[in-house]
């Protein structure tokens, strides 16, 4: 089995995960930039991220034969100090041509506020103006729904929003459709308590159809599972799902939507 | 699982125990709760609400739990007043004064 892990915080994670998600048929690894569990202080702290994530973790990731990728962000738990952003902001657009760079994320919204409306605005235009995909996180529980509606708002609200550019992650039952009807991907994150489980994850593949949803585990420093994305591959087996439509889902479907980007690039294997 | 299992049986025979688990945990913490006094939290007056959801035959559950359990509301909120989530909408005349 070969699958592309599409979005995890892998310098939360020890060398023992590279070896096992490798040993699990892992061919490539996604890295959104995210909030580190506190709040970072000042741009430069958020520089120093960038160099981790475009220069650093792909060493890292290449001692194991794992190719590395990172989108670049300011995470919106961190948006609501303006002047922030807009530093770090400013700091992007020099790290976009970097060559492990796929766009732009997660960007997205927490708590639903006006300031982080405005941040991820700034993002998107970005995005837009510098021909990046984009990646979206969607708010938590409770403000999940909300979240989902306000940002496909904002995202449609942009003239050169391209849907087929831009995946919203971290979808449950309640907001998948909305977010497939508008022409975007969407993402299913396996992740304990907060997100879905395989079970509900392939649920969602069943009743919605395969054709722009990718997996992924979302691993960070909290509790979360490297290898949630396998391991959903035995629940589709179990239901009887064949080895092609696993294939689809886990590998073929996350590589059409990141070659969308000159960047990701895989010595491809059969 | 055999090749003459209908699909429906099928799914029965993988989730049922993990299903039942669950329904017994989820009595359990109720129990607990109710077994130390004071008012009624916002979450599991939530959760007690989102149960209704599981007892008709109508499809899309999960959805309708999941919606029962967010916030309904449409404008983006003035400030963050924390980072976190809780897991189920807090209506604001239920908010303790401050
Ligand atoms: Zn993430």
């Amino acid at each position: 089995m070969r699958y592309i892990e599409p979005h995890g915080h892998m310098v939360s994670r020890t060398t023992d995960d590279y070896l096992a998600m490798v040993t699990a048929g892992c061919k490539a690894v996604c890295e959104p930039a995210f909030w580190a569990g506190f709040d970072r202080r000042s741009a430069e702290g958020f520089y120093d991220y960038f160099c981790q994530l475009t220069e650093h973790e792909p060493k890292r990731a290449a001692k194991f034969g794992l190719p590395h990728f990172s989108w670049l962000c300011l995470n919106p738990k961190e948006s609501e100090d303006l002047a922030l952003a807009a530093d770090v902001l400013a700091l992007i657009p020099d790290f976009l041509d970097r060559p492990n760079v796929l766009g732009i994320g997660e960007i997205g919204l927490n708590k639903n506020t006006a300031n982080e409306l405005k941040v991820l605005e700034q993002h998107i235009d970005l995005a837009v103006s510098r021909d990046q995909l984009i990646l979206v996180h969607t708010p938590h529980l409770e403000d999940k729904l909300k979240g989902t509606k306000l940002i496909i708002d904002a995202l449609l609200n942009h003239s050169g929003t391209r849907p087929e550019r831009v995946i919203i992650d971290h979808v449950e039952e309640h907001t998948a459709p909305l977010v497939l009807d508008k022409g975007f991907w969407a993402g299913i994150t396996l992740y304990p308590e907060s997100k879905c489980t395989p079970p509900r994850a392939v649920d969602m593949l069943e009743t919605l159809g395969a054709d722009r949803i990718w997996l992924n585990c979302a691993c960070d420093w909290g509790v979360s599972d490297p290898l949630a994305v396998p391991k959903t591959a035995l629940e589709m087996k179990r239901r009887g799902h064949s080895g092609d439509f696993v294939d689809q889902v886990l590998y073929r479907n996350p590589h059409r939507f990141l070659s969308q980007s000159p960047n990701f690039r895989l010595q491809e294997e059969t | 699982m055999t090749a003459s299992q209908s699909p429906r049986q099928r799914v029965v025979d993988l989730a049922f125990l993990d299903a039942r688990s669950k329904l017994i945990d989820l009595a359990a913490f109720l129990d607990r709760v109710d077994r130390h006094p004071g008012s009624e939290d916002y979450r599991v007056a939530a959760l007690k609400s989102a149960l209704v959801e599981l007892s008709g035959n109508e499809p899309d559950r999960a959805r309708r739990v999941l919606e029962a359990l967010s916030d309904p509301t449409e404008e983006p909120a003035p400030r963050a007043e924390t980072q976190g989530a809780t897991g189920a909408w807090r209506p604001p005349e239920t908010c303790s004064p401050s």
